[in-house]
């Protein structure tokens, strides 16, 4: 979706803030929220392409006035509603109201959280055969979907070459809308500034992107 | 003129109301979330003392110095960093994909995600909040040199400049150039100076001998 959480390129934003000997979490509930995130979605019940869509789905004064851990914690609250796991009237009452349902992986406990810290695979072998080599040119595909992809707007349209090809991996366009995995291609590709940006760009700065198969054509 | 004013403040309401007491709408989710039996509270506060505790950027410094002394080890990390870390046999898996990349005097790599905040946790912990916002999400891609000048980085005007955006679930983690005045530091002196900026590609490590 061309939403505004696709910022590359964007101006206005000012300047980057950094914050000297940042703490994990600024307030307890940060932790919370990423714990809660992370258990839920543990459960089996989305992926993670869901869960960035869902920040996706915020309205766009929501998603930019909102915080890091607001941004998950709207997210996770939208997505638990929508799929009927937990109801409005629970979180007006601020308790649950009626039993939880089923969960695909049942519920969250201690014996689980080993499991996720250790990063979860997204390589997904096929028996299909790359359309692109290292070193091709590529055009990055015109494409506007409404719904969750992983091809931000400021490279579509643009000539890149491929420099990295990192084998067949569960694709987002996909998995986000429901849960098929639908293995692509994925390849680093990238692009000189002045291809991206205009002539007037810095000629010595060049952007990569990670882009599967089917965000690409021959050029 | 006043219909316009009346629609501004119920949207400023509405988001204001999105956003508000969040700590108690937390509070208030997790006890939900509980009372359904969907997840043990204990085990959210073990996930929240690992992300304080266990993670952080400590790791990706050994792994940097680590590759600053061992031309062997750093030939394998960029080679295929998932499995030169994971023959180190103490870190917690880093997925299928993480790809290191080297600072050279020729080139200075830089990592974002200008769509999330994609960021490779395991080696560096959760994400500072500047990485996960829009100033610099939005910029690094366009203008590095002055999200650099931002962090009060120079660098050579004909050093070229690679960024990164993580746009997969591939991680990537910068090997930063060893300064100059290390010669003779023993690894974990190294990890000292490695910080965590430097493996993103937003700092320079400095040569300061650790107290």
């Amino acid at each position: 979706m061309n939403g505004v959480h696709d910022m590359g390129g964007m101006d206005g934003f000012g300047k980057v803030e950094v914050e000297q000997n940042e703490p994990p979490f600024h307030e307890k509930w940060e932790g919370r929220v990423l714990a809660m995130n992370r258990a839920m979605g543990a459960t089996g019940i989305w992926n993670i392409d869901m869960s960035r869509h869902a920040r996706e789905l915020l309205a766009p004064p929501v998603y930019l006035a909102a915080t890091y851990y607001q941004k998950w914690f709207l997210g996770l609250r939208n997505m638990l509603v929508e799929r009927g796991y937990i109801d409005a009237d629970e979180i007006k009452a601020g308790h649950a109201l009626r039993p939880g349902k089923p969960l695909k992986r049942g519920p969250f406990g201690m014996k689980d959280v080993e499991r996720i810290l250790n990063r979860a695979k997204f390589g997904r072998p096929t028996n299909t055969q790359p359309k692109f080599k290292i070193g091709d040119k590529v055009r990055c595909k015109n494409i506007n979907p409404a719904t969750h992809t992983r091809l931000p707007r400021y490279v579509r349209g643009h000539v890149g070459v491929v420099e990295l090809n990192h084998g067949t991996h569960v694709y987002p366009d996909s998995a986000s809308i429901d849960g098929t995995e639908n293995p692509q291609w994925l390849y680093t590709v990238v692009f000189t500034s002045r291809e991206l940006w205009g002539e007037d760009a810095d000629p010595t700065i060049k952007i990569s992107i990670d882009a599967f198969e089917p965000y690409l054509d021959p050029a | 003129m006043a219909g316009k004013h009346d629609d501004h403040d119920h949207h400023d309401h509405d988001h204001g109301s999105e956003l508000s007491d969040t700590q108690l709408r937390v509070r208030a989710l997790e006890t939900i979330l509980t009372e359904k039996g969907y997840v043990d509270p204990k085990a959210l506060d073990a996930i929240v003392e690992a992300y304080e505790t266990k993670v952080g950027p400590h790791n990706g410094a050994r792994v940097i110095a680590k590759a600053w002394i061992d031309p062997e080890f750093k030939k394998a990390l960029l080679a295929d960093a998932t499995k030169a870390i994971a023959g180190l046999g103490h870190f917690s898996r880093v997925g299928d994909h993480l790809v290191a990349v080297e600072n050279t005097p020729k080139t200075h790599n830089m990592i974002v995600c200008t769509l999330c905040s994609c960021y490779p946790w395991e080696m560096l912990g959760l994400p500072p909040v500047w990485y996960k916002a829009a100033p610099y999400r939005s910029r690094a891609v366009k203008d590095p040199r002055g999200v650099l000048a931002d962090f009060g980085v120079t660098l050579p005007k004909d050093t070229e400049i690679r960024v990164w955006d993580s746009t997969a679930e591939t991680r990537f983690l910068v090997v930063p150039m060893r300064p100059e005045g290390t010669q003779g530091w023993s690894e974990e002196q190294l990890a000292e100076i490695v910080t965590r900026d430097s493996m993103i590609g937003t700092g320079l490590p400095q040569a300061k001998r650790p107290a």
